[in-house]
């Protein structure tokens, strides 16, 4: 959660230090800097030993900002140290209390205890919410068992709620921070904090939530009071995760944050341009995506569904929201039942099929797959009797895509695909027959494949192909089409390059890939993603797909990308990503958990072949352990260098542009 | 070659050509004479009308594809007069519930050849063959679902062949007998258990086991199994089908010649797949839709996992060869396989149905594991075991004894009589103080008083005099 978070921040790059440490980095961390300010303020210091050691292990170490400590503290803690302290705690203490029943009212009081740039930014940015709310559930649990009356700033914050909503912070994007005298700074364990010492701030802020975000706190909140209620005992974790948390303040020390009004406005203007407009924001309603944490919906969703799925016994805990089944029970039901399911097309079922077994994977065959099978059900549709075409084949079509839901989760991809579909279909005009109603359609369809995925793969070609010199290293990631294709055409053209192929396990991809690119007499060399750092030092250009690339410019891609960028990233390495136009979606993802797939988990347990290595035979049914398979990861928008899509090279954060102007114009409308 | 097709009286019969489920048709070789049944059939009664559990196994197929919802088929069967029969049981007893239609072949056409006389009824992409006298459990779907997730051209249904015949009942010396060594198949499996990359009846097994270096050049490594059986249960690609037909006319039997030939040629392969469509757009966009539609096809291959086909020909230079894929659908240990295709394997079937696979034939049965009709009458201080059932009817007289037996319809059993693990069939008449084991006995036949019979079988209409003994026999009318 951190570190999907921390990337976040657009600071000053020479100051970002976020996950790995480059050999030549600054070996002190924020933990062992700042002792002294901690010392001296009160006692906070217990926490910091447990900083490290307390992270769930799917948290990758939260960033450690310790240049930026660094270059704070002399200036700022030295100024006040002392005062500090108490000064909050006078603050605070008696607000808490009454924060507790109030939600409304503790937005601000976190507002306080934290940085008013983030309640600012919050309003800015209310497209977060959503991701955010998800957030926020995550980590409550953690901060709010915070063991109270210990340390006079920690304690308080833990204790009342207001330290549950502040490990959200660390969501927010954050300015560069411009270090300002006046600004109260504190040490709390090995991070730096604001102050806001002005109370009257938190009025303006109050007013600013809007109501989705009133709603997330709520939430927040309610999460918070049950997971006091059941956890109380996990000290190291719980103030491991407000440490993270609190990490994250520390970027947003700068002038600017005395008044929220002002911070707004910054925060507005630092990113106008991925941010839609207050009427736009209510448009884009939370994602109907289905939480699978939510029983009735489940139930019902269960009563409804053409495959039967047995619900994982083992399932991890931090993804419970989403579908987490036993695999290999599917297919052999799915195949027992194969004619008893009339209403799907033959296609649709085969594709289906092949998707719940792994023979298509990636994101591009997956959508091709899934649109030529649409072709072939809508070449045998016929409307029945007293219906409309537009409606009754919308129907089917809708019928067909929850069938392959249940088979495997749509990707992006797909989604953008689908809803190009169903706006065609919806646009037939009345007034044409049938059959032609029918080639309109199969048409459209089949433009949509070449225009969109076939010649934007080419103008990718020929953009990337550009950015490749002779005697270039370089890295690709599992095996993707469009890496490929430029690999192959830079090839041709001639250019002398190597590559590097990354691989990992438990699909190992990129042998594939391998296969093919030796084939062609291209000069490989291939690898597993363990040594990723040790071959980036002879790379110099990486490039990756992507299985989409979201409006904030994160790229949601195979798992390991996102390792494989910042590794490039701290090698000075360009990160090419490139993707297709059509997989960009307005989304805004922070992290790869709100939204991700989870895949087998016997995969990862086992390895097949190794009878001598299978050691959690028998250990899979165990209550104590659960396998965590993730499909996908996000990759922040700072660790690419630019994203190559069919209409040109760009930066991650023209992404929402391309969204905006050429989405809704060409395709949709 | 002359055809006797006939509609079932259902009042679907506008429909007959259309409204294949998922693209597929059913062909059920419902078959003919075999002579591997010789006492126990005759020509009142051809294989497909045997008595399981007393009632004809072909209804154990045909209820087998209605719970699979498929209820457009074509039953061919060998002979003009076992068609008629045929056809006249199925119009009684499935009248609007399937749509059949019946074939009648020539006899020992052999399987093959069944499937060319039937081959210009068949029109969607893929066929499945059922033989007629298969009894399971394992639906149809999922070896179809597994034919069209592979785009094979043919997939097979395997099973666990029953290993070591019937074990639990205790007399089972006419087993032994019977049983024929090799009738099993081998069979050669990718790891994956996926694909089919040889297979050979028993009969070959004597010769030496030739295994293509080609295929296994290109698996790597090949999994020889003797421990499973062929189902008969088919799906084929119908383009494939019918182009092997047309071109091997001296293929009889898909079992021995088609599969095999097949599976031989699967690497090189010589019949035409239409898998890819022919495009035939307007010519000035053609090159550039072609080059999109290669460009598609290259993605999609790229992305799915290949198999051991795509890398063969990978491997050699550029012109891949052409190949198919020869799949096999591998039934779990849980559900119930066999074929009708001996005497033992019928009484071993009459024996699973009534006792272990209760659930196939369809009866419901008493808290005593048993089933006897509300019309049966017994007599005083007789007594009818577990797995036994007994027929509508049917009438016993004192001191019976039955274990594990089936007895047919209007059958009069005399006093003192022991029935155990034996097939009674209708209209028997069985005089006192008799002892019966291990023995099919056919309709009509008449047992005079105190015969004893082990492992017998008594063709249809004979009659046993008093007071004889037999054992391992098979006793028939002279055929004039």
């Amino acid at each position: 959660m951190e570190p999907r978070r921390a990337p976040r921040t657009v600071i000053d790059p020479k100051v970002r230090q976020v996950g790995f440490f480059a050999p030549g980095a600054p070996p002190e961390r924020a933990v062992s800097g700042p002792p002294a300010p901690i010392a001296s303020s009160s006692s906070s210091s217990p926490p910091v030993s447990d900083l490290s050691p307390s992270l769930s292990p799917v948290m990758i170490p939260p960033p450690r900002h310790s240049s930026a400590d660094n270059a704070l503290l002399p200036s700022s803690s030295s100024s006040r140290p002392v005062p500090a302290s108490p000064l909050r705690q006078d603050s605070l203490t008696p607000a808490s209390g009454r924060r507790y029943s109030k939600p409304s009212e503790f937005f601000p009081a976190m507002s306080l205890t934290a940085s008013s740039s983030y309640a600012g930014r919050m309003v800015g940015n209310a497209e977060f919410s959503d991701d955010l709310r998800g957030n926020m559930v995550t980590v409550v649990p953690a901060a709010s068992s915070f063991p109270s009356g210990g340390f006079d700033l920690t304690a308080v914050k833990a204790s009342s709620v207001p330290a549950s909503g502040l490990t959200t912070v660390s969501v927010v994007k954050m300015m560069p921070p411009v270090y300002d005298p006046e600004t109260i700074v504190e040490k709390v364990g090995g991070s730096v904090e604001v102050q806001n010492d002005r109370p009257e701030s938190s009025k303006p802020l109050k007013e600013k939530t809007s109501k989705a975000e009133r709603r997330a706190l709520q939430e927040a909140q309610r999460a918070a009071k049950a997971a006091a209620k059941a956890e109380g005992s996990k000290v190291p974790a719980s103030s491991g995760a407000v440490m993270g948390a609190n990490a994250k303040p520390t970027k947003a020390t700068k002038s600017h944050s005395q008044k929220n009004d002002s911070a707004t406005v910054a925060g507005s203007e630092k990113r106008g341009g991925d941010r839609l407009s207050e009427k736009d924001r209510k448009k884009d309603a939370p994602h109907p995506r289905m939480q699978y944490d939510d029983k009735i919906r489940v139930e019902k969703a269960k009563r409804r569904a053409v495959v039967k799925q047995t619900e994982a016994r083992n399932r991890v805990e931090l993804f419970r929201h989403l579908p987490q089944y036993e695999h290999g029970t599917q297919l052999p039901d799915l195949e027992s039942k194969f004619f008893q399911l009339d209403p799907v097309h033959p296609a649709v079922y085969k594709v289906g099929l092949q998707y719940l077994s792994g023979s298509i994977s990636g994101g591009n065959a997956r959508c091709i797959a899934m649109l030529e099978a649409f072709r072939e059900a809508i070449k045998d549709y016929s409307t029945p009797s007293e219906k409309t075409l537009s409606r009754d084949l919308t129907a089917k079509i809708n019928s067909y895509v929850s069938f392959l839901i249940e088979c495997r989760p749509l990707s992006i991809s797909m989604g953008n695909a689908i809803r190009f579909l169903k706006s065609r279909i919806a646009k037939v005009p009345l007034t044409l027959s049938e059959s032609e109603a029918k080639a309109l359609l199969q048409s459209d369809i089949e433009h949509f494949i070449n225009e969109k995925i076939i010649l934007a793969d080419n103008v990718i070609v020929n953009h990337a192909v550009t950015k490749i010199k002779d005697g270039d290293v370089l890295l690709t990631y599992g095996s993707s089409s469009a890496v490929e294709m430029i690999l192959l055409h830079a090839h041709e053209l001639g250019k002398q390059f190597r590559v590097v192929v990354v691989d990992s396990r438990p699909k190992l991809e990129g042998k594939l890939l391998l296969r093919r690119l030796v084939g062609k007499g291209l000069s490989c060399t291939y690898t597993n993603i363990n040594a990723i750092s040790y071959i980036m030092r002879e790379v110099t250009q990486v490039f990756l797909g992507a299985s989409s690339v979201l409006s904030n410019g994160t790229v949601y891609s195979r798992v390991g990308t996102a390792c494989v960028a910042m590794v490039a990233h701290e090698f000075r390495v360009p990160v090419l990503v490139c993707c297709e136009a059509y997989k960009f979606h307005e989304r805004v993802l922070l992290d790869s958990i709100c939204s991700n797939e989870l895949g087998d988990p016997d995969v990862i347990s086992e390895v097949p072949g190794r009878d001598d290595i299978n050691y959690l035979d028998g250990l899979t049914n165990s209550e104590n352990l659960q396998l965590l398979n993730l499909i996908y990861d996000a990759t922040p928008s700072d660790y690419v260098s630019m994203i190559v899509t069919d209409y040109g090279m760009v930066p991650p954060t023209s992404v929402p542009v391309i969204v905006r102007e050429y989405r809704r114009e060409h395709v949709w409308v | 070659m002359e055809r006797g097709e006939r509609e079932s009286e259902t009042p679907r019969n506008a429909l007959s050509s259309c409204s294949a489920p998922m693209d597929f048709q059913v062909v059920v070789l419902a078959g003919g004479a075999s002579k591997k049944l010789i006492p126990l059939i005759s020509k009142e009664v051809p294989k497909a009308l045997l008595p399981v559990a007393n009632r004809p196994v072909l209804s154990y197929v045909l209820e087998l594809l209605e719970q699979s919802n498929l209820k457009d088929l074509i039953v061919v069967v060998e002979g003009q007069d076992a068609a008629v029969r045929v056809g006249g049981w199925i119009s009684g007893a499935y009248v609007d519930r399937l749509h059949v239609e019946v074939a009648a072949v020539p006899e020992d056409v052999g399987t093959a050849g069944a499937l060319r006389a039937i081959a210009r009824h068949l029109t969607a992409k893929d066929i499945m063959v059922v033989n007629g006298d298969l009894v399971s459990d394992v639906p149809p779907g999922a070896v179809a679902a597994a034919h069209r997730r592979h785009d094979a051209a043919v997939t097979a249904m395997l099973c666990s062949a029953p290993v070591s015949g019937p074990s639990e009942s205790g007399s089972s010396g006419g087993k032994d007998k019977t049983k024929k060594p090799g009738r099993y198949n081998i069979i050669g499996l990718d790891p994956t258990k996926q694909f089919l990359l040889y297979i050979a009846t028993g009969a070959e097994l004597e010769k030496d086991i030739r295994i293509q270096k080609s295929i296994l050049r290109a698996v790597g490594q090949m999994e020889i199994r003797a421990d499973l059986m062929d189902a008969h249960l088919y799906a084929f690609k119908r383009s494939v089908l019918q182009e092997v037909l047309d071109q091997k006319d001296t293929f009889q039997s898909l079992k021995q010649d088609v599969l095999p030939y097949l599976v031989r040629s699967q690497l090189k392969s010589e019949v035409l797949l239409n898998g890819a469509p022919q495009a035939e757009e307007n010519g000035n966009e053609k090159v550039n839709f072609q080059k999109n539609q290669v460009m598609v096809s290259r993605i999609l291959a790229n992305a799915s996992t290949p198999s051991f086909h795509e890398f063969s020909g990978l491997g050699t230079n550029g012109s891949a060869p052409r190949t198919h894929k020869c799949c096999v659908y591998i039934a779990s240990n849980r559900k119930y396989c066999a074929r009708l295709n001996s005497i033992q394997a019928f009484s071993d079937i009459n024996r699973d149905v009534t006792g272990e696979a209760s659930h196939l034939s369809g009866y419901s049965f008493s808290a005593q594991n048993n089933n006897i009709h509300p019309s049966a009458e017994l007599g005083s201080k007789t007594t009818v075991g577990p797995h036994c059932m007994l027929g509508e009817g049917s009438q016993m007289g004192d001191k019976c004894s039955v274990k594990r037996s089936v007895i047919g319809r209007h059958c009069r059993i005399g006093s003192n009589v022991k029935v155990a693990n034996s097939v009674i069939m209708n209209h028997v008449t069985i005089g006192d103080g008799c002892s019966i084991q291990g023995s099919v006995i056919c309709s009509n036949v008449q047992l005079q008083e105190r015969v004893v019979l082990k492992d017998c079988q008594v063709g249809a209409g004979f009659v046993v005099t008093a007071g004889s003994e037999c054992k391992g026999e098979a006793l028939a009318k002279k055929e004039k």
